[in-house]
């Protein structure tokens, strides 16, 4: 694939903060110095993708707004733990990690120090070389050619490092909380996190991002897991940024035999928000499973990048999303399967639904499968509709008035995601926003219960 | 058990079992190699073409050059091959003694019509017989066409591309490049720069096409390109099918076929145009064979339908996606397509389907196989456009694999800017099942048999939309591609 002409004042606008962080971190460990040197070399090369002809990756998504704006570098402000309750999903039950501007913070994270759990600050980790984050962290994101991995491992500084023992089974979720700041500065940070689960053990991760700020910020986290044999990896992702903002966001996940990693979605925040995941089934008996639910009104995009490489046989994948559209909103559902040539008996399914609920509506899929192995069974599958007048007149003829029922169909629509949120807090708070959220869809919503 | 030897081999050629692989020895009138404005020039002029037809030429051969010179020879199928040399092809190949149009069967060279003969193409009293209307293509030129007096009685025109040229200008010139202008893409360009001959067919208002037309194209010459150009107008209410092959010798040099298809479906009419493409693919270790970069495209208008049926089995390289601007309220696409890779062929094939009027429809039914150290990949674009109320489509893509060394892909783009639209796509891979095979060879079955018949069964769907004559014809070119792959 040819890429994108970088742009050359896109890198500009970077390259100060980068110096300063280099010049600042000169007791930082020789590799990561080398990492990061390595990540800006890529960077510069690519710049922020702008031009979209003949970039199969940014085809749908225009990056115009974001590499116009400029955004502060370093700016770390105050945050309450009565904020964070306010505005995500909370428990004092669950180990919460609190990283506030890209920076890990102690006062404001819940930690229990339950057993088998080692979890805090990342650029303590990295100081202690704690685990195996020298070998581990910028292997899976960071060094391959993709602007935002690329400039989030260049400024690679701090976050959060989650590491299960073996064998450990942990009861309650853990949750990392990535928050922007209500500073009124427009500020870019470089959320990160690293998560190793040992052989056997067991993990509820829930990942959240929040937002305080009232004005357009920019986000480009950059999440790396490694699932060990047998290890199980439940993972949430809830995205709540302001709808000013750029969420382009990276999920790294590579699984060894037999573990599990499955995944669910909750995107209804940013101006132009892109998740993009990729799982590596890189031994027999591995399974994943990628689901989420996407809810778009204005003039938000939201992107799902689904890629699944299944590189070991015996492995299973499925990917599921659906969307919900409204206003004057975009939506683009990219899924991929590639089925390398050793990959016999694997198994993969692809699915996007969505429901398009106003004139105006953009919604781009494209659910691709690529593979070079011949038992293998996969399937996929893709629709785009919306609610019809016959639909609506059974409920209505049911007695249910307009409003209630157009409120009943979209929720219907959403509750199958809804439900895999199993924690109940968590579950609570997703629902909450779903409900909130409805009205301001059917608001400017003009197709539903028509023709 | 003992493989049963079931499928005839007659081909006698070293190492492949392409039996349409011989070669004519005719004098060919050549024009130097490679492409320059002279040369075009010199086509344009060797078919006594008027200035206006020149002048297109040329402004899309300049046109030609600056993508040639940007690089923007596109890069996005999923298909290998070693840079083209453009100044190495023979842009223009003509059977000597064939500047001026046969009259009639009897002044075609007896070669010409034995070649035709030998690949089953009835030019003859046959022809007749078999219910359809044939012009053959061999190289660059229209060799034959038959029944075009009785058409004529129609008002039916079906004649080379060169002759509709001299005789029907004015249509020509309103239609040609009105579908798929010089434009669209870079081997567009180069075919509307040097096109040679091909096929044109005007089927008046509200006649209905009684038999099937057909164009055989054949290419002969070593290191001839063959461009040709098909241009077929459907006027208000008429109906017709066309049916479409190809063929060329089995040679260990790579050569380049770029050609354009346009189809215009005015109101109320129906095209449905048929394909069987059967170019050589090359010998069974990756040398020589067509690479296939073909533009087709269709223009419907209301109430009208163009239905495109393609059988690739041929072919080195296939990049080809058939397709259907609705523009019109109430149109109708189909796109049917099964695609057979072996050994080192590689094709990426699919449609685009654009939905502009309301109600518009589409079906896309795709069936790829696989096998050898085949890949092929499925690409397909469904667009809805914001005024397409109602639009429907549904698609269904299905790969096969057969062997541990191929490829099967799918990349379908679907783009929706209308709500009100009902999309669909479903497709699945797999191979043919143990379980399968076992039932069929439990029953008396070689396992090449079972093959056979598991796949001619998956490929049903689209075969059945094919004319009973290239239906059979069809299946059996499966069964010959697919030797080698199975057991």
């Amino acid at each position: 694939m040819t890429l994108a002409p970088p742009s050359i004042a896109a890198v500009e606008k970077y390259s100060p903060a980068y110096e300063s962080l280099v010049t600042a971190s000169a007791a930082a460990p020789e590799w990561l110095k080398a990492v990061r040197q390595q990540a800006w070399a890529t960077y510069s090369e690519l710049g922020i993708p702008v031009k979209r002809r003949g970039n199969e990756l940014w085809k749908y998504t225009n990056l115009q707004p974001l590499a116009a704006e400029d955004f502060r570098h370093g700016l770390t402000g105050e945050v309450s733990v009565d904020q964070l309750k306010a505005v995500g999903p909370w428990d004092d039950a669950w180990n919460t990690l609190v990283v506030v501007d890209g920076k890990f913070n102690t006062e404001l994270s819940n930690l229990h120090g339950t057993n088998g759990l080692v979890a805090g600050s990342l650029a303590d980790a990295i100081s202690t070389g704690t685990g195996d984050i020298e070998s581990q962290i910028a292997t899976l994101a960071g060094r391959e050619e993709y602007a935002f991995t690329a400039l989030n491992t260049a400024f690679l500084d701090d976050g959060a490092y989650v590491a299960i023992e073996r064998d450990t089974v942990l009861e309650e979720p853990v949750q990392v909380v990535f928050v922007t700041s209500s500073l009124s500065e427009s500020r870019v940070n470089y959320p990160r996190l690293l998560v190793d689960a040992g052989e056997n053990s067991s993990v509820v991760l829930i990942e959240t991002h929040l937002n305080l700020a009232e004005e357009s910020q920019f986000s480009t986290p950059v999440v790396e897991m490694f699932a060990h044999a047998g290890s199980s990896i439940r993972h949430y992702r809830v995205q709540m940024e302001n709808e000013k903002s750029f969420h382009l966001g990276t999920t790294r996940i590579r699984q060894l035999d037999d573990s599990n990693f499955t995944s669910t979605s909750f995107a209804v925040g940013a101006s132009i928000a892109r998740n993009d995941i990729h799982t590596l089934l890189d031994a027999p008996g591995a399974s994943c499973t990628l689901h989420g639910l996407y809810m778009t009104n204005g003039e938000q995009q939201q992107d799902q990048e689904i890629s699944t490489t299944h590189a070991k046989p015996h492995c299973t994948s499925d990917q599921f999303y659906k969307g919900i559209l409204s206003g004057k909103s975009h939506a683009v559902f990219s899924g991929k399967v590639v089925v390398m040539r050793d990959a016999q008996k694997s198994d993969a399914t692809q699915k996007d639904l969505n429901l398009l609920l106003s004139r105006g509506v953009e919604i781009d899929a494209k659910p691709s499968l690529e593979i070079y192995a011949d038992d293998v069974t996969a399937a996929h599958g893709a629709t785009a509709g919306h609610v019809d007048r016959e639909t609506l007149y059974y409920l209505e003829s049911r007695g249910v008035d307009q409003e209630a029922a157009k409120a009943i169909l979209v929720r219907g629509f959403a509750e199958e995601i809804l439900n895999e949120f199993e924690p109940k807090s968590l579950h609570d708070f997703v629902e909450k926003v779903t409900d909130e959220r409805i009205p301001a869809l059917l608001a400017e919503s003009d197709t539903l219960g028509t023709a | 058990m003992t493989n049963q030897n079931t499928i005839s081999r007659e081909s006698d050629l070293s190492g492949g079992e392409y039996k349409w692989g011989f070669v004519t020895d005719v004098e060919t009138d050549l024009a130097p190699k490679g492409l320059s404005e002279d040369i075009v020039r010199l086509i344009s002029s060797k078919k006594g073409e008027p200035e206006w037809l020149l002048e297109w030429r040329l402004k899309a051969y300049r046109y030609w050059v600056g993508l040639n010179e940007a690089d923007a020879e596109p890069d996005w199928a999923m298909i290998e091959y070693p840079k083209i040399d453009y100044q190495d092809i023979y842009y223009y190949a003509a059977p000597k003694g064939t500047n001026e149009a046969p009259k009639s069967l009897d002044d075609v060279d007896p070669k010409m019509l034995e070649t035709f003969e030998k690949l089953g193409i009835p030019l003859q009293e046959r022809a007749a017989l078999a219910g359809v209307a044939v012009d053959a293509v061999f190289d660059s030129i229209s060799v034959a066409t038959t029944m075009e007096k009785q058409l004529g009685e129609l008002g039916i025109i079906f004649c080379s591309f060169s002759e509709a040229v001299k005789n029907h200008p004015d249509l020509i010139k309103k239609y040609l490049g009105s579908v798929v202008p010089y434009t669209d893409n870079f081997f567009a360009a180069l075919n509307a720069a040097v096109f040679s001959d091909g096929s044109f067919v005007y089927i008046p208002p509200g006649v209905r096409c009684p038999i099937e037309l057909m164009t055989y194209f054949r290419i002969n010459t070593e290191g001839s390109g063959q461009f040709e150009r098909t241009l077929i107008v459907a006027d208000k209410g008429a109906y017709v099918s066309y049916l479409e092959g190809c063929t060329a010798p089995f040679r260990k040099t790579s050569q380049l076929h770029a050609a354009t298809v346009e189809l215009i479906a005015l109101d109320d009419a129906e095209i449905k145009y048929s394909t069987i493409q059967n170019w050589f693919p090359g010998t069974p270790d990756g040398e020589g064979g067509v690479y296939n970069f073909v533009t087709k495209r269709g223009r419907a208008d209301r109430n009208s339908k163009i239905s495109w049926t393609q059988v690739e089995t041929g072919s080195a390289i296939t990049w080809k996606y058939p397709s259907v601007i609705l523009r019109g309220d109430n149109s109708v696409g189909e796109f049917f397509s099964v695609a057979l890779v072996n050994n080192h062929q590689q094709a990426d094939t699919g449609t685009k389907m654009i939905h502009i009027g309301k109600n518009t429809k589409s079906t896309i039914v795709s069936k790829g196989i696989s096998a050898g150290k085949g890949n092929n990949t499925y690409r397909g674009q469904v667009q809805i456009m914001p005024g397409a109320e109602n639009a429907v489509n549904h698609t269904q893509c299905d790969s096969l694999l057969v062997g541990d060394e191929c490829g099967a892909h799918t990349v379908p783009y679907i783009e929706v800017r209308n709500p009100t639209a009902r999309l669909e796509h479903e497709a699945s891979t797999s191979k043919v099942s143990d379980d399968q095979l076992f039932y069929l060879m439990a029953r008396g079955l070689s396992e090449e048999e079972a093959h056979h018949m598991i796949i001619t069964g998956w490929s049903r769907d689209v075969i059945k939309e094919l004319p009973f004559e290239f239906a059979l014809e069809a299946s059996q070119l499966l069964k010959v591609s697919l030797e080698g792959a199975v057991g």
